[in-house]
């Protein structure tokens, strides 16, 4: 190397001292740890944001007619919220889970492309911009579901152009980040970390970003079509044009299915590493968690018009996407049962992390249950749109999902901060959370029985007792987060202080290094027997 | 061989993600405004190419410099790769989304209208189609075909010469003859201009619009648009590999930036011979 490279060499990096402090420090960073941190900030900011739209939603549905929001305002709420919590907080917190977790687990420096990391935090920023700013344009936000289905977004006003883009840009963004988890895990691994070897998280994240990959573009497509048929003149979802609005729902939903799993394989991930971890035994047939893991994410790609039975479709299809929602259900109770057997005779504990997670398999099953009532095809037409069928997500997404990424929270706090949480307030926050939870969503599966649908801001007379219930445990799930960032907040700034084995049944690289993480770690790989 | 440094490269602090996520805020908020009619897009809109320009030149001339400086070993190489090739995977599942489209139309959706006689009864599935009654309440047109084994099929011939000469590069790349890569590549790069040339005159005879013209109109031009974008890029790609070999940058055994644009190249091939079957041809 010449000398002239050299000098430039150094400010490049390897330089443990020489990164910025203040507010460039996060700005420029490149560092996997300070990424994870923002991504789970961002996810954080998001979660409030998109929760509070839901305390808008739960106090207009408190009773019977209209009381605080006009019905517009009100399918605003429930499309920015549906919006925001998928893209701007389930998403991103595992995100940021990898960011943090993953080089720690396979003993790697860092990420394989540190920059672009960062980059795919940032574009998240712009996307989050043009989502909330969308709110204040004429016409207001998005008012026509999550789902953006055509004719209605076709004719909404811009601020559809708004959240089309603020979509494209989290696209880019989710496969950037994909490419490098992808790299990082295939290519950063220590030596002797063969693929087998690595802990469940990674194999999760790997999956996912698979996923993320080959689902992001088709969603990019089917975004672009509407851009085109909205002011180019195109007829991809018009009949009059020889196009097809179920067109839409078809390329939709063949990204949405594989969606839904990428928003619950990394919580299987955490849930694969919290469970043994207190049930001081390895995980129970770590082999079969791998191969259900990927033919979840096969699968996926051949179920997604059980979201769309009663939209107009052949018999034979309903038939065959019917069958093939059920066959899920099969390695997901691989995964189920293999959790139960971990925990089978286990010396168990039930810190805060373990009783998320049994709380976890506990309310995910529920979810997994329901979820195969409405792929049954009959009865779906009956389900289709009423709030069994919000009560069954929320009990994957929100039971599965966000109390997935709650429990790995505490899991990781210790080795993150370098102290531990405070357990009395983070048990508080549990049970809490779970008991509110199950009074929000539970009674949410009556009203759906009983033909209330979705995303209509009234309701008829015989559902107000079980409304009120539900938007008495809203409320209280929503105070109970407050606490969720009081723990983590006061656990930041103080308390007993984190040992570098943090758990006593924890296994694997990231617990051999220092809590908090020092800046770099795994500058020399260490060696896996 | 380049394996200066043992440990992997962990470049330092980097202004570049932030001025990407600028570039594309710009970029989204711009063309927003400037499709609903707001005066302040296009300029909002501009300011973006700018940056996106600038943030594009800049941040691949600094990889350039780290990796003409030998900053990157073998795993690092490897790395890029592995990017690569995902990043292409992401573009194949983008043109499924659309060759999607184009199969449903005719499939599914087509015959479907024509079954629902009480919208439009005298309409009847065939393709090409513009649909029952488009533009918006007029009886639809016929629309006139373009003859596949005319200019489709020189711009295939044009294309798959154009992966030849590449690789005839990429062998004078391995065995150190300079002229051979210098000539392939400026070959390789005047057909793909020849190639977008063609479309572009192509497009000027077709009579039918993207516009105007229907389901057939929408998925032929969302397919060669999209298609003629990546060839746009691939040829810029091409020249800046051609500068960057002028400039005496790559060696038979350290060429990742080379093989990077090939691959694309030939993926954009690919893409154009299932345009040629299913959009052209079939």
């Amino acid at each position: 190397m010449s000398t002239t490279s050299a000098a430039h060499h150094d400010d490049h990096g390897h330089d443990s001292h020489g990164h910025p402090t203040g507010i460039m420090r996060w700005v420029k960073s490149t560092n996997h740890k300070d990424i994870g941190t923002m991504y789970l900030w961002f996810s954080f900011t998001m979660f409030m944001f998109a929760g509070a739209m839901a305390m808008g939603i739960r106090a207009e549905l408190f009773q019977p007619g209209l009381q605080f929001v006009k019905p517009e305002t009100f399918n605003q709420l429930t499309t920015l919220h549906g919006l925001i919590m998928i893209f701007g907080a389930i998403m991103p917190a595992f995100v940021g889970f990898a960011n943090w977790q993953v080089p720690l687990m396979i003993g790697a420096p860092d990420m394989a492309f540190p920059r672009l990391n960062n980059m795919s935090f940032w574009l998240l920023i712009p996307a989050a911009i043009l989502l909330v700013a969308s709110i204040f344009v004429p016409g207001g936000a998005v008012a026509g579901g999550w789902t953006m289905y055509p004719p209605l977004s076709i004719q909404a006003g811009m601020s559809m152009d708004m959240s089309i883009f603020a979509l494209h840009i989290l696209g880019v963004s989710s496969i950037v980040g994909s490419i490098n988890i992808i790299t990082t895990i295939f290519n950063m691994r220590a030596p002797g970390m063969t693929l087998m070897k690595m802990p469940m998280f990674v194999w999760t994240w790997l999956i996912t970003a698979y996923l993320l990959i080959a689902a992001m573009p088709v969603l990019a497509g089917a975004l672009t079509m509407l851009i085109t048929d909205r002011h180019f003149g195109t007829t991809f979802f018009n009949a009059a044009g020889g196009g097809d609005p179920v067109l839409f729902q078809h390329v939709f939903w063949f990204f949405g299915h594989p969606e839904v799993y990428i928003m619950i394989l990394p919580a299987f991930g955490i849930l694969s590493t919290i469970i043994p971890t207190f049930a001081r035994k390895p995980l129970f047939g770590y082999a079969s968690m791998v191969y259900a893991t990927a033919a979840i994410a096969v699968l996926s790609f051949v179920v997604w018009a059980h979201h769309m039975f009663t939209t107009g479709m052949p018999v034979a299809g309903q038939l065959f996407f019917m069958y093939s929602t059920m066959l899920i259900s099969v390695p997901t109770g691989v995964k189920v049962f293999n959790w139960l057997a971990t925990m089978w005779r286990g010396s168990m504990t039930f810190e805060t992390p373990m009783l998320f997670s049994i709380a976890v398999v506990f309310l995910f099953t529920i979810g997994g249950l329901t979820g195969l009532v409405c792929a049954v095809l009959p009865v779906d037409i009956q389900l289709q749109d009423t709030y069994y069928v919000v009560a069954h997500f929320h009990y994957v997404l929100f039971s599965g999902a966000a109390m997935s990424i709650m429990g790995g929270v505490y899991y990781w706090l210790p080795k993150w901060t370098g102290h531990m949480y405070d357990e009395t307030l983070g048990k508080w926050h549990f049970w809490t959370t779970t008991i509110a939870f199950n009074v929000t969503f539970f009674p949410m599966h009556f009203t759906g029985l009983a033909g209330m649908p979705r995303r209509i801001p009234d309701y008829s007379q015989q559902f107000a007792e079980f409304n009120m219930i539900s938007s008495i445990g809203a409320f209280a799930l929503g105070i109970s987060q407050l606490l969720f960032l009081y723990v983590v907040i006061k656990c930041i700034r103080g308390g007993a202080k984190a040992t570098n084995q943090v758990w006593e049944g924890a296994q694997g690289l990231e617990w051999t290094v220092a809590s908090p993480a020092p800046f770099h770690t795994f500058e020399t790989p260490p060696q896996v027997k | 061989m380049n394996q200066d440094n043992k440990s992997y490269f962990l470049p330092g602090p980097s202004f570049w993600p932030l001025i990407s996520s600028i570039s594309l805020f710009l970029l989204a908020g711009g063309f927003t405004m400037m499709l609903n009619k707001i005066a302040m897009g296009k300029p909002i809109f501009i300011a973006g190419v700018i940056s996106l320009t600038y943030l594009l030149f800049g941040w691949f001339k600094e990889v350039v410099g780290e990796s003409v400086s030998k900053f990157y070993n073998k795993q690092v190489d490897k790395s890029f790769r592995w990017g690569m090739g995902f990043f292409i995977f992401s573009e194949v599942m983008f043109f499924f989304g659309f060759f999607g489209a184009l199969f449903y139309a005719r499939n599914v959706s087509l015959p479907w209208i024509a079954d629902a006689q009480m919208l439009w009864p005298s309409f009847t599935a065939a393709w090409p189609s513009a649909g029952p009654a488009w533009p918006a309440g007029e009886a639809s047109k016929a629309i006139e075909l373009l003859d596949p084994w005319h200019l489709p099929a020189i711009n295939t011939l044009i294309l798959l010469t154009s992966g030849a000469t590449l690789t005839w590069a990429h062998w004078g790349l391995m065995k150190d003859k300079r002229k051979q890569l210098i000539m392939g590549l400026a070959l390789t790069i005047a057909l793909g201009v020849t190639f977008l040339f063609l479309q572009v005159h192509e497009y000027s005879e077709a009579t039918f619009t993207m516009a105007g013209s229907g389901i057939y109109g929408s998925t032929f031009y969302m397919l060669t648009g999209f298609h003629g974008l990546h060839v746009t890029m691939g040829t810029i790609m091409l020249a800046i590999i051609l500068f960057r070999v002028m400039k005496g940058h790559f060696n038979s055994h350290d060429h990742f930036g080379f093989e990077a644009v090939a691959w694309y190249w030939h993926f954009v091939d690919v893409v154009w011979l299932f345009l040629f079957i299913f959009v052209y041809w079939l």
